[in-house]
């Protein structure tokens, strides 16, 4: 009884104290804060600043790394979110689940600056434009050391080249990879056919033993410090890898590949929509555009920087453009497909 | 009462940091992503792909722990005996690093045994054949080694140096050789902090994902790393909580071995 009584007599304790804390938090206040859910390291931390100085709303941002770790969060409402920065397939997601507010672009001036030729991708996992404005974009690619590869770079077929046995490193992670197959045998990359997904895990496995190592973050410091030959990388890597290695090139494979695009979006259970609506327009905006360009080296849809980024790797031409796809949201048996295979590729 | 109340935080601990997240994760593990019950998650571990990473992680924390163990044991009885030892520097320089963050410490491994990496280009200064373990199960277990030999050396240090110098003293008068003594006492007396120590080490290294994800290249599929990619990648939290129960039951399989040589039972876990 008295083990109870102190369990019972700590509980109380603690959410008194919790009860104290949460009541702090004013209405007056709420509106004046602006909760913001985004990946880490994803713009300028100055804008925060700026934008906290230009509207008088206190931003607080939370991080995440992968769309998946983000997505339980939204989904279970267990913060309440006012704008959240996710990839293409995810606002698929978010939106077809409801979980996402429309948002009202005649509050945002600024997405007259929407880059036109990311339009088309954006419609494809977004219908309408209805859900999201783009933050960042850009292409997979492949980066190769020009000292150390004498082939002409032109197709993914030469990530199945011996002679580079154990100079290649792939990304770590499973859409990207089957992306590669898929464009390699002329499937869609967001197939869910079995047979399909089997055969694109055999070519892989056939790849598997020429591959140094998989890498995501850390692939651009494997190619700038000459450990690998050539690496599946994403477009927004390039710029910061040949500042630091001038023999870097980046190629887009003829036979085309993904475009991804990560936007902002408002979820649905947003408290300060205002707030979430003038960050969004805060973001879109030309100079704004240009600071985070300037810190991210990430390609940014926006008009008012297009001479900025007229570099053809961030800004791919119309004829590449047309030879691309955008990754879809799966469902969760798509999914438990695609990483059954994997983790088989894997083990091999 | 008056002192029982002071055992408040700790139950409460017990409760919100342990019970109540193994009950959520015994949960997910037992039923589907629609909430009915099924075993599926549990049995997944026989398929191949699940049961080679399990034996893969078992295998390569098992060879960390014995090299660990042979590091720590040797280097407990020079410290014990030397003179920095009891002024207690030496221990203090041996867990210096454990004030940085271990992710740091294996991500500058990773930058050291890169192929281009510092190491391999001191061995082409001095003209020595480059070492090639970087994206192997190699470089994993020194990963592991150097993450978690501290956890091994201390309670080593410590069941050694709590050893009466009297007890070595007389059994070398009643005409103990060295190797005798070392078996026969220190050995024996120091088996509770080999029992914690080696529980230390095993059990992180079993459960480990950032390190055969940095030092492994993604070669390296450890349980962990397959645990880790269905909760952040897959969306298979019902897969990874099972496999995870599954795990945990070859962590209590291993303390009950390892408890069963411990018969003063001061290291035990369980």
């Amino acid at each position: 009884m008295k083990k109870l009584l102190t369990v019972a007599l700590a509980l109380l304790l603690c959410f008194t104290s919790l009860a104290a804390c949460g009541g702090g938090d004013g209405k007056a206040d709420a509106e004046k804060t602006l909760y913001v859910y985004c990946f880490g390291d994803y713009f300028d931390p100055e804008l925060q600043y700026q934008f906290e100085e230009e509207t008088g709303y206190k931003v607080v941002v939370d991080l995440f790394d992968t769309n998946e770790e983000m997505y339980p969060v939204i989904k279970n409402n267990s913060a309440d979110y006012d704008v959240i920065c996710a990839s293409d397939y995810m606002i698929e997601r978010l939106s077809s689940e409801g979980l996402l507010a429309e948002i009202n672009f005649d509050n945002i001036p600024n997405a007259a600056n929407i880059a036109d030729n990311i339009k088309p991708f954006i419609e494809d996992f977004d219908p309408g434009m209805k859900y999201s404005a783009p933050h960042t974009w850009g292409t997979y690619g492949i980066m190769y050391n020009k000292s150390m590869v004498d082939d002409p770079v032109d197709s993914w077929e030469i990530l199945w080249d011996e002679k580079y046995a154990d100079q290649i490193v792939m990304p770590n992670s499973i859409r990207e990879c089957y992306m590669i197959a898929a464009r390699l045998l002329g499937y869609s990359m967001n197939t869910v056919d079995e047979n399909q997904i089997k055969e694109m895990t055999d070519l892989l496995i056939e790849q598997k033993d020429l591959v140094y190592s998989f890498a995501n973050d850390n692939a651009r410091e494997i190619m700038i410090g000459d450990s690998a030959a050539m690496a599946v990388i994403t477009s927004g890597e390039v710029i910061y890898s040949k500042e630091y290695n001038e023999n870097l090139e980046f190629v887009i494979p003829k036979e085309g590949t993904e475009v991804w695009t990560d936007c902002w979006a408002i979820p649905a259970a947003a408290k300060n929509v205002k707030a979430a609506e003038a960050w969004i327009n805060f973001m879109l905006d030309g100079s704004v555009a240009e600071t985070n360009f300037e810190y991210l080296t990430y390609a940014i849809p926006n008009k008012e920087i297009a001479d900025l980024v007229d570099e053809p790797v961030l800004n791919p031409s119309a004829e590449v453009l047309a030879n691309c796809e955008t990754l879809h949201n799966l469902g969760a048996e798509g999914d438990d497909l695609y990483s059954e295979y994997w983790k088989m590729y894997k083990a091999d | 009462m008056s002192r029982r109340i002071f055992s408040g935080p700790f139950l409460l601990f017990i409760l919100c940091g342990t019970l109540i997240p193994l009950g959520v994760i015994a949960y997910y593990g037992i039923t589907d992503r629609s909430g009915s019950f099924t075993l599926d998650n549990i049995l997944a571990i026989a398929s191949p792909e699940h049961s080679e990473a399990l034996f893969l992680a078992l295998l390569l924390a098992l060879i960390s722990t014995v090299i660990c163990l042979l590091i720590a044991f040797p280097l407990g009885l020079i410290l014990k005996d030397s003179r920095l030892g009891k002024k207690g520097f030496m221990v203090f320089i041996f867990i210096l690093p454990m004030w940085m963050n271990f992710l740091l410490r294996t991500m500058a491994w990773q930058v050291l045994l890169e192929r281009n990496g510092i190491i391999n280009q001191l061995l082409d200064l001095v003209g020595l054949p480059h070492l090639d373990i970087i994206n192997t199960p190699a470089a994993v277990v020194l990963g592991m080694v150097y993450d978690y030999l501290p956890f091994m050396v201390l309670p080593i240090y410590n069941a050694l140096i709590k050893i009466d110098r009297h007890v070595i003293e007389a059994a070398y008068d009643l005409g103990a050789s060295s190797p005798q003594v070392l078996l026969k006492v220190i050995a024996p007396l120091s088996l509770p902090g080999i029992v914690s120590g080696i529980t230390m080490v095993f059990v992180p290294s079993l459960t480990t994902f950032a390190v055969s994800n940095m030092l492994g290249g993604g070669k390296v599929n450890l349980i962990g790393n397959i645990i880790e990619q269905e909760f952040t990648v897959s969306s298979n939290w019902n897969l990874g909580a099972g496999l995870s129960l599954v795990m945990m039951i070859f962590i209590v399989i291993s303390m009950a071995l390892i408890e069963k040589f411990d018969k003063n039972g001061e290291g035990n876990v369980l």
